[in-house]
């Protein structure tokens, strides 16, 4: 198996008293789907935001590409080649798709905007994980269709050429088709050499795409788990108990938060 | 041998990736997004467009052309060469004003001050003037070093934020007033943009780091301001402008050479920056419109401008006595201006982010855009604009009373940008709205006039007028949202 380019090694976290997150192991290996699983309150959306810099963790090491590295804000979590997607998307809907993809980052060509080379990269991001909903890269996003848009903002972290991707949910407002067309795209990513760590809600799209489930319980690794290795309901166990047989902690009922 | 051998192949391949990548690769994949249009293309894209709710300016033009033909029919007055050139002089300054306002108005904020504000900056101007540069003398001691307290506020304040261009402008102003340069045309008018920066950086600072919704600060600034105007010119004083450099910015005309050297600069430039940009996207494979349409544009804007022009040169006096004759010089401050700002706002990161900031806030944000600094620059940019257009119309007026932009200054430029397309709600609206508002405003002052319409009907008609763009602007908005998914 190749090295793991994210590794994350007894992260620590509280907000005040709350224990957030206790000893997180986590090992984000390139071409590989992770899927981070947990009830609700269990972490998740926390330990995203401490990868991508949003939180400060108190303690606790991670290793991008075998280095130990110290993300303190987004910008820097981008520049390694971390991109976050997230739940509520962050796109401006006056803009067309270009403009978004490349806000914050616009490509100029003696200080004015190069909008032609600019266009021809969107266009080509978007060809290579072979999306073809979109009429055209100069349609405004106020005009796309909720998978269109989550579409778009997925594009947008290939387009960087970022290493490591993590989508917060991307499936949870979708329509059947829809729901299709991004796992689709989430499978492709990690067809293309990227590590994709993939929360969801959705047993069904989690052993649809991910190679690995890790499971959160209470704001501890429960299991790290190949999706092949498990049921369905094992997993289901592992989110609400904290245990399924063999699996999982040792007395999860002197877990607390 | 072998390693040049190398080399080459290697530069071919690359160029095989090159050219084939984007065009092939590309098209395949999106089957609809073709390299050309044809014309009915175009169009039809057009109207799905304006079906959808994206108005853009079409009402306004629409607008304008109905009103050019009703004052034509009832008024004899109206559509003559000396009348048509007065309208663009009586339009000018709130028409620039305006195009200031449609920055602040992209992020969906409004400056209820830049009324005022602008007359702070003419009151300056014109003290400076008639003081002959000694502005201690013409305001007092305390009100002085108050006013000079305040451009040191305002360079702190926006060098904190990191806006360079407010800091060294209102250093400017600082400068100015406390060296006490002689009084110079050139160096008032500079003058006066400076303390319009100066007093954008204070506005801004106060609704971007403080946080006060910007109604309630530039509400308040409003009042503060015209208190400032009265301060500097007294109770019942008027502050006459006597110089002939800043009597002829809204009175004076380009000579004949002149009109046609900005003729042919203004269509020229508008050709080659159309058709550079046009050919390189064929050349690179994106979608264009079709070549005939653009060429059609520009020979039909060449044409007109080529007519105005013509009619412009023409002896328009009324009189056997002198001669009035050449395009007023505002046409082409306006154009600049229009060309700066659109450049700005189309072409640059800066314009791109005040859209996105405009649009989404929180995703501006995360895109790592400085939301702060953005929304305090356009205030900047807004009261400097205000303090140009101060210039135009003290220069049309002659001189400046403590009622200098107050009354309905600021509220007819708001109406001219959002008449003109510039939406209430942020994101959207260009520049060339606020001239195209500012034109409808305009005609319909001067054609009232003309028809001896009293006060009363003239202010309820072009009320009626604001109200029915802001309908247009809310419609057309909903209808986005029901047409979008």
């Amino acid at each position: 198996m190749s090295e793991p380019i994210l590794e994350l090694r007894g992260i620590n976290k509280s907000f005040g008293p709350v224990h957030v997150l206790h000893d997180i192991d986590l090992d984000v290996h390139p071409g590989e789907v992770t899927a981070l699983v947990g009830d609700n309150g269990a972490g998740k959306s926390t330990l995203v935001k401490c990868i991508a810099g949003i939180h400060p963790t108190d303690s606790g090491e991670v290793l991008f590409e075998g280095r130990p590295v110290h993300i303190k804000g987004p910008r820097e979590a981008a520049e390694l080649g971390i991109e976050v997607v997230y739940q509520d998307l962050a796109l401006a809907d006056n803009l067309d798709i270009v403009q978004n993809m490349f806000l914050g980052r616009e490509r100029t060509k003696g200080g004015l905007l190069d909008e032609t080379d600019m266009e021809q990269a969107a266009r080509k991001t978007l060809a290579s994980l072979s999306v073809r909903t979109v009429k055209s890269v100069r349609t405004q996003v106020s005009s796309l269709s909720g998978g269109q848009r989550q579409t778009v903002a997925i594009a947008k972290a290939v387009l960087w050429n970022s290493k490591v991707v993590l989508l917060d949910e991307p499936t949870a407002a979708l329509g059947v088709a829809q729901t299709r067309q991004v796992l689709d795209l989430v499978r492709r990513l990690a067809e293309q050499g990227l590590g994709v760590v993939l929360i969801s809600h959705n047993m069904n799209d989690v052993f649809e795409v991910a190679d690995k489930i890790a499971c959160l319980y209470l704001g501890r690794m429960a299991a790290v788990v190949g999706s092949k290795d498990v049921t369905h309901g094992q997993v289901v166990e592992l989110i609400t108990a904290g245990r399924s047989g063999d699996l999982g902690i040792a007395r999860p009922e002197a877990a607390t938060i | 041998m072998s390693s040049e051998e190398g080399g080459m192949t290697d530069t071919t391949e690359k160029h095989e990736h090159d050219h084939e990548m984007p065009q092939q690769g590309a098209i395949s994949d999106f089957g609809i997004d073709t390299t050309s249009q044809s014309t009915g293309e175009a169009v039809r894209d057009y109207w799905a467009r304006v079906r959808g709710g994206e108005l853009g300016s079409l009402p306004a033009l629409l607008g304008l052309v109905v009103l050019l033909v009703v004052f034509s029919a009832l008024s004899p007055t109206f559509f003559t060469l000396g009348n048509l050139a007065n309208l663009l002089q009586q339009g000018a300054s709130i028409t620039i004003i305006a195009m200031g306002l449609v920055f602040v108005l992209l992020l969906g904020e409004i400056d209820l001050s830049a009324g005022t504000a602008s007359g702070v900056t003419a009151a300056v101007m014109a003290l400076h003037l008639i003081n002959d540069g000694n502005l201690l003398g013409g305001m007092g001691d305390t009100v002085f070093y108050v006013f000079c307290g305040l451009l040191v506020l305002a360079i702190v304040l926006a060098s904190v934020m990191k806006i360079w261009a407010g800091a060294v402008l209102s250093a400017i102003a600082l400068v100015i007033a406390a060296v006490g340069i002689p009084a110079n045309a050139w160096l008032e008018m500079l003058l006066a943009i400076c303390v319009g920066a100066a007093i954008g950086s204070i506005t801004g600072f106060l609704v971007a780091k403080v946080g006060i919704p910007s109604f309630v600060v530039t509400l308040a600034l409003f009042l503060v301001w015209g208190g400032v105007v009265l301060q500097f010119i007294g109770d019942g004083g008027t502050l006459g402008l006597r110089d002939d450099t800043i009597f002829n910015v809204a009175n004076g005309n380009l000579n004949f050479v002149g009109s046609w050297a900005l003729f042919v600069i203004a269509v020229g430039g508008y050709a080659a920056v159309v058709l550079t940009r046009h050919f390189s996207r064929l050349r690179k494979g994106l979608v264009a419109q079709p070549t005939s349409l653009v060429l059609g544009k520009i020979g039909a804007l060449t044409v007109l401008a080529a007519v105005i022009t013509y009619a412009l040169s023409l002896n328009r006096a009324q009189s056997n006595l002198v001669i009035i004759e050449g395009v007023p010089y505002v046409v082409p401050l306006v154009l600049v201006l229009l060309v700066i700002g659109t450049f700005v706002l189309d072409r640059t990161s800066y314009g791109r982010h005040v859209y996105a900031v405009g649009g989404n806030k929180e995703a501006a944000r995360r895109a790592g855009i400085n939301v702060e600094r953005i929304r305090m620059s356009v205030f900047v940019i807004a009261s400097s604009a205000a303090a140009i257009g101060a210039i135009v119309y003290s220069s049309k007026v002659g001189s400046v009373d403590p009622n200098a932009g107050a009354g309905n200054t600021l509220l007819l430029s708001v109406g001219a940008a959002v008449i003109g397309g510039t939406s209430l709600f942020g994101g959207k609206g260009r520049l060339r709205d606020a001239v195209i508002g500012g034109a409808v405003l305009a005609i319909i002052q001067n054609g009232m006039g003309l028809l001896r319409q009293p006060a009363a009907v003239v202010f309820i008609v072009t009320g009626l007028v604001l109200l029915l763009a802001a309908s247009v602007d809310a419609l057309s908005r909903r209808r986005a949202a029901t047409a979008a998914r």
